[in-house]
């Protein structure tokens, strides 16, 4: 790092060129590299914890009876899960991802705005540890399901306005972490970097920050309507003074359906970046992936009821709520299609991003045909709050997000540390989590049609076997991403002590510009802006 | 260059937080759209919250329309509520009375407000009461008991398909939070 300050032009030496020394460096930057850094550890960090819940979710459910928690502390466990796993892992890693790459991949100096970049980040642990707090309160954490859904939120005990405020900080901490990925992407370009010619991460980003702006603040406004029919006698979903309590299901969901294309959109941002360069051809169908995905996103916000069929809507609602959410289908196959199509006869090899960015084409396809399924609403009545959407979300969350945050991991660990990973632990990692997530969640496709119901501790023999093979699936995958813990800490050691190049993989410095730096990269790169842009991905 | 840079990134920054504030705001419209889109649909089973002056309809003799009476208590609260019937044979156009009797159980005085709900939804538009104890709330003195009327009419314009109504009330206990 040291060579770094050399390289810069002395005119505007009186700045502060390389990190500055000590732990404190890590709370006062700006730096959009260090700030990638934080989120990505502290989203790894939340990965296990979310997990570590997850573990005592399927521990309990082992085999029927009540075994290890009582039923307040599942639900508690069922809920922190999810929401430690959406505001706590899923969207921090890739706001983290955001950070490092977007910068890098549009040859920007830095974010637009390094110091709220900073901010974003401590709000979003002042929020997480609000959030876990609440865990040790009077009455538990909230156990109502990540939803919240009133009347039932408004029994949880003391823990209730501190889940709020909790929310607050972390969509206040989204929301000027998209800002500033919005700021950036507009006015920080190098020159020549048209907006069809960015990275597909960086297209798929600024569409989710779009949808972040447009969200949370609606999802701040619903849990603010909790807070005060709680404290200051407000009836908007109390029916008692004239509310309804559907309305919030309204409301989150206008929020919640966009929500979960947070989290998707970007991860197929970086699998549009990961297959071109092991297919070694460019992506197949560039502009079609970019009106897909902003189709995709505005098709979010007109389905979210169809996550609310058995609320008792009329039939044209029903109708209009199926046929738009099958729509989705649409763009969505536009981009499967994109993929395999950029594999085709390409010169494929098939290092750990790889293998884990094809798994995850077609372990999200699962996914989304489970969601077809449940899109017909007249059939979503068997579906609704059984394991069967329990196994929905979660192949389209973990072999589909999170798989591909391991393959960002993979990918770009080289370039981040200027290491290689360990590529047989790497594929093992890969191996044993593809079996075991499959034997984790596809067994409870089973236990949902069969009419398991979702979020409770205790449920009736028949489901047996299918909960001990998805626990036992369960704790294998757990253990599993020990084996990334360990690569990631290895490789910022020094991992196999290869010397990496600055491409890291062949020929990647055709596909994007943070291939052309250095690996490791400078602390401040692009500070003159690039003059080639490549255009193999397109 | 550097600072046309900032400049923009001020401007826009300024429009995003304008967006987030709207936003925030809109989270609010949705309650008030939320219910005009209930009145003017009739959806959700929302039913009128005020009387309607009596007007008369022709009476339907050949047709019967059966409505059911549902009786509930939210939470704990204190009462017993029931229905004096429990269902009842109407012909669309005519006006009938059906009591019910709530009784505080406690030794204070309660308020206390019935909510209705009709289903399926889309039949609460031609269901008319001309009086209900719903409308406003109800102060029960200590251990009083009442029985109290509801007077109402389906409408004639009920579409064919509907056999069976049902009309349930949910009382509450709203003692603590009355404004009254």
């Amino acid at each position: 790092m040291s060579a770094v300050v050399a390289e810069h032009d002395d005119h505007h030496d009186h700045h502060e060129h390389g990190p500055a020394k000590g732990l404190l460096r890590w709370v006062i930057t700006t730096n959009h590299k260090d700030i990638g850094t934080l989120y990505l550890l502290f989203a790894l960090t939340m990965f296990f914890v979310g997990g570590a819940m997850a573990m005592v979710i399927r521990a309990e459910l082992f085999e029927p009876g009540m075994q290890f928690v009582n039923p307040q502390f599942f639900n508690s466990m069922t809920t922190m899960h999810a929401l430690v796993m959406v505001f706590g892992a899923v969207m921090p890693a890739f706001v983290g991802l955001a950070n490092w790459m977007i910068p890098m991949m549009i040859g920007a100096p830095d974010m637009a705005l390094p110091r709220m970049n900073n901010m974003s980040f401590w709000l979003l642990v002042a929020g997480v540890l609000l959030l876990a707090s609440t865990l040790f309160m009077e009455g538990g954490a909230p156990a109502s399901g990540w939803t919240l859904y009133p009347p039932l939120v408004l029994q949880t005990g003391k823990a209730l306005p501190f889940a709020i405020f909790s929310v607050h900080l972390l969509g206040i901490s989204s929301i000027m972490g998209a800002i500033n990925i919005i700021a950036t992407i507009f006015n920080m370009r190098a020159p020549g970097m048209t907006l069809m010619k960015m990275p597909m991460f960086v297209w798929t980003w600024l569409i989710t920050a779009f949808l972040l702006i447009a969200i949370m603040p609606v999802f701040a406004g619903a849990v603010t309507m909790l807070l005060t029919d709680k404290f200051f006698n407000t009836s908007f979903f109390d029916a008692a003074g004239g509310g309804d309590p559907v309305l919030y299901q309204h409301i989150f969901w206008f929020f919640g359906h966009p929500e979960v294309y947070v989290m998707i959109l970007p991860t197929f941002g970086v699998a549009s970046t990961i297959i071109p360069v092991f297919a070694r051809k460019p992506l197949f169908g560039y502009s079609s992936m970019v009106y897909a995905t902003a189709s995709i996103a505005f098709l979010s916000f007109i389905v979210w009821a169809h996550h609310m069929f058995t609320v008792g809507m009329p039939i044209a609602g029903e109708l209009y709520f199926m046929y738009a959410t099958m729509l989705i289908a649409i763009p969505t196959g536009v981009k499967v299609f994109n993929w395999t199509a950029t594999m085709w006869k390409g010169s494929m090899t098939f290092e750990t991003p790889m293998l884990f960015s094809i798994a995850f084409v077609v372990l999200f396809t699962m996914g989304g045909f489970t969601g077809l399924m449940m899109s017909v609403a007249p059939v979503d009545f068997q579906y609704h709050d059984t394991y069967f959407i329990v196994a929905h979300f979660h192949y389209t969350l973990v072999p589909a997000s999170v798989f591909i945050l391991m393959a960002a991991g993979y990918f770009w660990l080289p370039k981040w540390t200027g290491h290689m990973y360990d590529e047989r632990i790497g594929r093992l990692h890969f191996w044993l989590s593809v079996v075991s997530v499959n034997i984790l969640f596809f067994p409870q496709h089973f236990l949902g049609l069969a009419g398991m119901p979702r979020r409770i501790p205790d449920y009736a023999v028949q489901f047996a076997d299918w909960n001990m093979i998805s626990s036992i699936g369960g704790f294998i995958f757990g253990a599993s991403q020990l084996l990334f813990l360990y690569i990631v800490i290895d490789t910022i050691k020094g991992g196999t002590g290869e010397k990496v190049t600055d491409e890291v993989w062949e020929d990647a410095a055709k596909h994007s510009l943070e291939w052309t730096l250095p690996s490791p990269p400078p602390y401040h790169s692009f500070t003159t802006p690039p003059t080639v842009i490549p255009t193999e991905h397109i | 260059m550097k600072e046309g840079v900032t400049q923009k990134n001020t401007k826009l920054v300024r429009i995003l937080v304008f967006v987030v504030l709207g936003m925030f705001g809109f989270g609010y419209a949705l309650v008030p759209l939320y219910d005009v889109l209930c009145e003017v649909t009739g959806l959700n089973g929302k039913v009128e919250s005020s009387a309607i002056k009596e007007v008369s309809y022709e009476i339907d003799k050949n047709r019967e329309v059966t409505v059911e009476f549902m009786t509930a208590l939210n939470e704990a609260t204190p009462m017993v509520f029931r229905s004096e019937i429990k269902k009842l044979k109407v012909h669309p156009g005519e006006y009938y009375t059906v009591n019910f009797y709530a009784e505080n159980k406690t030794d204070k005085v309660m308020i206390a407000r019935a909510i209705p709900s009709i289903s399926p939804g889309a039949v609460a538009e031609f269901f008319k009461k001309t009086e209900c104890f719903c409308f406003s709330e109800q102060t029960f003195k200590a251990r009083e008991g009442r029985t109290m009327p509801v007077r109402f009419v389906v409408n004639p314009e009920l579409p064919e398909k509907y056999k069976t109504i049902t009309l349930a009330y949910t009382f509450f206990d709203n003692t603590e939070t009355s404004v009254k």
